[in-house]
């Protein structure tokens, strides 16, 4: 399988996702840069974590505009797969591929911890190697992690089962006291309503292996191979 | 030509967190008497354009295309003869 994965300028866990797909799992992957136009060749696009342009304006808004876009909105249009990790996740709301917006934590501090998700059903391309229910170990490092949407698009989000992750703790239990940004409904990660576009806040590439003491989140990606196998 | 002045602000229903710590911290100061502290962001774009009409519609395009996130902003702008 080949993925491909997007660096714009201070994108800082490219190489951790190059890492992760071409070392731990053995795909093809290269690297994508931003300001190429060319149409996309792999069957999967990552935009990792970062502050692509800064953060300026907007989290993901300058990025949004950097050529390469504007072919993975074409490649997202036509069933590709793409998935946006925290940074990323910005730039795909910013882009209109994923709906919502990601604000400042309502702690106004920049969170980098560990982070238990639930994992809310495994139908999706991207959750099919785990068990609805399942609580896993993701940590989360971001200060614009606020997921907002109004109320008519967090219902929608709901009935379609869009939903993939939300915040808890340990024993799965999700309300306020384990939302560790203010998002609502304890939202960390959704996907479109085709299910081909997958934007989440926390880091699985940064917990794909046990040297890192936590490796749940490898089996996000081993549900995509799997899939498309 | 003209200078644009633009407000861009979080729209009514959305919670400001950044304006409730600013207003908590003028609270302590000793500005008992306030309420309500948005943070918002302003903007000055020059514009190399002499009609005014034409000068109004290219900001508006550019807060409509990339300085406004309309899920959780709303904007105002001036323009200003320089």
């Amino acid at each position: 399988m080949k993925f491909g994965v997007i660096i714009f300028p201070a994108s800082n866990c490219a190489e951790d996702c190059y890492y992760v797909l071409s070392s731990l799992l053995n795909q093809n992957t290269k690297y994508l840069w931003h300001k190429s136009s060319e149409a996309i060749d792999t069957d999967v696009v990552i935009l990792s974590g970062g502050f692509s342009f800064g953060d300026y304006l907007r989290c993901g808004a300058i990025a949004r505009f950097s050529p390469v876009m504007e072919r993975v909105i074409e490649f997202a249009g036509k069933g590709g797969l793409v998935i946006g990790i925290c940074n990323g996740f910005q730039i795909l709301t910013e882009s209109g591929l994923l709906p919502g917006t990601l604000m400042k934590n309502t702690c106004l501090k920049f969170i980098c911890s560990p982070q238990y998700l639930k994992v809310e059903n495994n139908y999706s391309v991207f959750s099919k190697k785990y068990n609805s229910g399942d609580v896993i170990n993701c940590p989360i490092a971001h200060n614009e992690g606020n997921y907002f949407a109004d109320e008519n698009t967090i219902n929608k989000l709901e009935k379609n089962n869009q939903i993939l992750f939300r915040y808890c703790d340990e024993n799965g239990n999700v309300n306020d006291s384990t939302n560790p940004n203010g998002s609502v409904n304890n939202i960390a990660g959704i996907i479109n309503i085709e299910g081909n576009v997958l934007g989440l806040m926390p880091h699985p590439e940064r917990s794909s292996e046990k040297i890192l003491l936590c490796d749940d989140g490898i089996k996000l990606f081993k549900s995509i191979i799997e899939s498309y196998n | 030509m003209f200078k644009a002045n633009i407000y861009v602000t979080l729209k009514k229903s959305i919670f400001d967190p950044q304006g409730k710590a600013a207003e908590n911290s003028l609270v302590t100061l000793g500005f008992k008497n306030i309420r309500n502290t948005r943070i918002g962001k302003f903007i000055e774009i020059e514009l190399d354009e002499n009609d005014k009409n034409i000068a109004f519609e290219i900001t508006k395009e550019m807060c409509e295309k990339l300085l406004v996130n309309f899920n959780i902003e709303t904007y105002r702008f001036e323009l200003e003869e320089i």
